[in-house]
């Protein structure tokens, strides 16, 4: 009994205490939170047409997508951005022979030590070195890029909600603000910065970076701004997750045996509680 | 794993009737082929768990190493790393090369000829695993200064294997000769190992 | 054994009878799991959680171990490491994916498991020891889960260990050095991680030595049933091997269905995208919100937006209240046998209770896990006070008055009788009721049927 009394009091002390002192000031106040301005500006992530082939639980990689983004990387993003997780050798789960990886590493320059003198030196990278790092520290990087720091894009479409969709609006989210709004709203976008429709805040350190026709792919693909995008979105959601397709499929087989395992454990129930089982009036 | 709640002897359920000839009541084999499931999940479940232990990617990708050998004297020996293990570079001295050659090979515990185990036209640079063959500890004799054995080749001092100018096993519990590692010579003075 | 009727292990080989004198673990396993273990006959789909709560205590300790075989505690190369696991270590990537979700997995088991509780009030005599064992065991997993969380020192990590510990921040007096001895320094740093990977690897031993009481604990009156009607006669029950081996084992498959599409198809649903962003202590992110199975505390802790003041002096800051209301939301539950004294155990014959559990208790918890993952903005903060204010009230203030006004319904004679319906009913000469069908109906606070009696 005192602990129930005990228990009726503490309680109505603890809900009195929030309700005077939290909820009624804060309701007196209520107040609901303004978007700021530059949220009439976002859109909704866009995709390309017909998707990524990886998407869904029956996914496949479509490796000259793959290695069509891996150029697109080499050729563009990897001046300012790194892909620190990600080894030469790895290219070989992308459609390139050992001879090709070993050929392509040797075309990377990679921080080594002269054997002679001791030194550092750049020395053609090996295929079990990683992918270098564009600056030699994040201070340069910052210094470089208007005191943006490029992140690292190994894990860029697993650091993003939604991040494959996100990775592939944000290369095509470099737009004219539309007028009406920004007369609406006396939205600017501040020196040193671009903006993006997809980006959170709107405004971005990064300049456009594709455009139509931005590479020649040696495959005959026609190099428009959204097939280049898709194609380093799709490198980047390898590189993100190489094990992902290799995932879905050991996840089929599982899902399969589990499946079957448990209609078997199911019917051994049955058959146990045979004769069991209520038989209710 | 998956199994605990499959299994069931049998029940008082069946019917007596449908014992079969050997005794068992027909319908356990569902029994039976529930535990069997179960048992299979188990067994697939223990095979990630152990083969994680396994070398992983990183370690089994094939690497190389570069030597250069032009500033290597004859009757010095360099030290380098192949694949996380000691590898010795070695530039034999014309008595050495005689003295490896002079052997009768079939005397050998491991019959090698010095020339099996160099390059054509460079037989005097000898490329080979610093790894005793007895139990992996790291033989003398590749620093200057140090113990060359009664061989005048290489000296394991923890078990007291004894090697030859060949880097072959001549006296000692080594089995076999120091194991020379895959190689080619990329120019005149360089060798790439791996 | 509780029971009288229960089965006697009987060693047949002379093997068997060797290990019985010598080390009888096969007759502890007999009694526990096995057939010598008399188990209420009616037991629904809910009663599968426990075993299915003590696999998953195995499941995550077995991964964790190996995966501790490759994972570094330095704050410099621990994200690394991870990211190692995922690409280059042989099904590193499931084995980790089966880790991350496990914990979630356990913790919507184990929620299932206390809720199972609290709507057939397991918690109350003879069965209140095996209820305080429990809420230990949560506790402990949630300083495990938290900890394991910070391993991986991703953006979320590095952010939920200095909010945490934080908390501990908020106490008077002893706050600020007792945080800073947590934490090892003024921020998380190498100290901490070390010492999180320490005791995350501890810990579930800990667990599984309280688990082992709550076992013990459970096996002295036995299970409960879903008609909260103890025990009276042999046919009450069943023997927990084959019938209750068999159920739970098809319930096990039922979980691992459900987990293989998690851990295969939708790894990271349960994760935040933040987490895989290396720790930068320079850097907080947009939202920092804990792993889902703590947003109902974590928003309890934000409710209090208001320091407790009186005449301009601030006798208790809100941050302390916060602290205190969440620590104070799972302490409530050590008093709940105490506090719910209605002589009638199962839900299902409380109507005014029942109504409070599935309209009150339930949107209220539902509500809170919402809140805990929105902004700490309008209109989150208004509904997070009103659900935190009815979790108080309903343990403390509307649980203790229910059980003093409620009429119960009438109560089945015996579990027999509520399965098989009182017709063919091998126990109902007595005391069962005057009529096929009829039940005694209880007084409120008499002891309607021995409910309460303790087992014999």
């Amino acid at each position: 009994m005192t602990i129930r009394l005990a228990g009726i009091i503490v309680g109505l002390v603890i809900t009195g205490i929030l309700v005077l002192w939290s909820l009624l000031p804060g309701a007196l106040n209520y107040s609901a939170p303004e978007k700021p301005d530059y949220y009439a500006f976002k859109e909704e992530l866009i995709e390309p047409a017909g998707g990524f082939s990886f998407e869904g639980p029956l996914g496949k990689w479509d490796t000259a997508q793959l290695q069509r983004g891996y150029s697109v990387y080499k050729q563009v993003c990897s001046s300012c951005h790194s892909l620190q997780y990600v080894a030469f050798r790895n290219l070989q789960e992308i459609g390139f022979s050992e001879a090709e990886v070993r050929a392509e590493a040797a075309s990377w320059q990679v921080p080594g030590i002269d054997p002679q003198t001791g030194e550092s030196i750049m020395r053609p990278a090996e295929p079990t070195d990683h992918f270098p790092m564009p600056y030699p520290n994040k201070t340069a990087a910052r210094l470089a890029n208007n005191n943006a720091y490029p992140p690292d894009l190994s894990l860029i479409t697993k650091a993003r909600p939604d991040g494959v969709h996100y990775v592939y609006s944000l290369n095509l989210g470099y737009k004219e603000p539309d007028p009406e709004l920004v007369e609406k709203t006396g939205f600017e976008t501040p020196t040193g910065l671009y903006f993006n429709v997809y980006f959170p805040s709107i405004n971005l350190a990064m300049p456009q970076q594709i455009y139509d026709g931005l590479v020649t792919y040696p495959d005959g693909t026609e190099p428009t701004a959204e097939q280049i995008s898709a194609d380093v979105t799709a490198f980047l959601a390898w590189t993100a997750e190489p094990k992902m397709i290799q995932r879905k499929q050991t996840g089929w087989v599982v899902l399969g045996f589990l499946l079957f395992m448990t209609a078997l454990a199911f019917l051994s129930y049955k058959q146990v509680w045979a004769g069991m089982k209520p038989k209710k009036k | 794993m998956a199994n605990s709640g499959a299994d069931m002897g049998g029940t008082a359920t069946a019917d007596p009737n449908m014992l079969d000839e050997e005794g068992v009541r027909r319908r356990d084999w569902i029994h039976i082929a529930a535990l069997s499931a179960g048992g299979v999940a188990a067994v697939g479940a223990v095979y990630p768990l152990v083969s994680q232990m396994a070398p992983s990617a990183d370690v089994l990708a094939a690497s190389t190493t570069d030597v250069d050998l032009s500033t290597l004297e004859p009757g010095m020996a360099i030290k380098e790393t192949f694949r996380s293990q000691p590898l010795f570079v070695r530039r034999l001295t014309p008595e050495e090369i005689a003295e490896a050659d002079a052997v009768d090979v079939s005397t050998l515990r491991d019959p090698e000829t010095l020339a099996d185990r160099t390059k054509e036209g460079k037989k005097e640079f000898l490329v080979t695993l610093g790894v005793c063959t007895h139990l992996g500890c790291v033989p003398l004799g590749a620093a200057s200064g140090e113990e060359k054995g009664e061989f005048g080749g290489y000296f394991c001092p923890c078990h007291g294997s004894h090697y030859d100018t060949a880097g072959r096993t001549r006296k000692g519990p080594a089995p076999t000769n120091l194991v020379v590692p895959e190689y080619q010579f990329t120019t005149d003075t360089t060798i790439r190992v791996g | 054994m509780s029971f009288a009727w229960a089965k006697q292990y009987e060693p047949k080989s002379a093997f068997t009878k060797w290990i019985d004198e010598k080390l009888p673990v096969p007759r502890l396993v007999y009694n526990a799991v096995g057939a010598g273990y008399p188990v209420p006959r009616n037991l629904n789909y809910m009663w599968n959680f426990g075993v299915l709560a003590g696999f998953c205590l195995m499941l995550q300790i077995i991964t964790g171990v190996v995966l501790a075989m490759q994972y570094e505690s330095d704050t410099g190369v621990a994200f690394a490491s991870v990211e190692h696991i995922m690409r280059n270590v042989n099904w590193g990537w499931m084995l980790r994916y089966a880790h991350a979700n496990g914990a979630s997995f356990f913790f919507i088991v184990i929620y299932l498991h206390i809720f199972r509780g609290l709507y057939y009030s397991s918690y109350k005599a003879p069965r209140e020891m095996i209820w305080l064992l429990g809420v230990v065991i949560f506790l402990l997993m949630m300083a495990t889960a938290f900890m394991g969380y910070v391993l991986p020192w991703g953006q979320m990590s590095f952010w939920g260990a200095k909010v945490i510990t934080g908390l501990f921040g908020a106490i008077p007096l002893i706050g600020e050095p007792l945080q800073v001895w947590l934490v090892g320094g003024y921020a998380p740093n190498d100290a901490t991680l070390s010492r999180f990977f320490s005791l995350h690897f501890l810990l579930p031993f800990v667990i599984a030595g309280v688990v082992i009481l709550h076992i013990w604990a459970l096996h002295i009156p036995g299970s409960s049933n879903p008609t909260g009607v103890e025990v009276k006669q042999e046919s009450d029950t069943v023997p927990f091997h084959p019938y209750y081996t068999a159920k739970d084992g098809f319930g096990l498959g039922v979980f691992l269905i459900l987990f293989t599409l998690f851990v295969f198809f939708l790894p990271n649903v349960l994760g935040h995208p933040d987490n895989y962003i290396e720790a930068n202590p320079l850097s907080t992110p947009a939202h920092i919100v804990p792993e889902w199975y703590f947003l109902p505390f974590y928003a309890i802790l934000r409710a209090f937006t208001g320091d407790l003041a009186l005449f301009g002096v601030t006798l208790v800051p809100a941050k302390l209240l916060g602290v205190i209301a969440m620590f104070g939301s799972i302490l409530v539950w050590f008093f709940l046998p105490w506090l719910d004294k209605s002589p009638v155990r199962s839900g299902s014959y409380r109507p005014l209770f029942k109504k409070f559990f599935w309209f009150g208790l339930v949107p209220c918890m539902i509500l809170l896990t919402i809140c805990g993952g929105s902004p700490a903005e309008e209109p989150w903060v208004i509904l997070s006070q009103i659900a935190t204010a009815y979790y108080f009230l309903h343990f403390l203030v509307i649980l203790p008055i229910v059980s003093q006004i409620e009429v119960p319904k009438p109560l089945p004679f015996s579990i027999t009788e509520a399965v098989l319906g009182s017709d063919d009913k091998p126990g109902s000469m007595e005391g069962g009721g005057d009529k096929p069908g009829k039940v005694v109906k209880p007084l409120p606070g008499s002891d309607p049927d021995g409910s309460l009696a303790p087992a014999e």
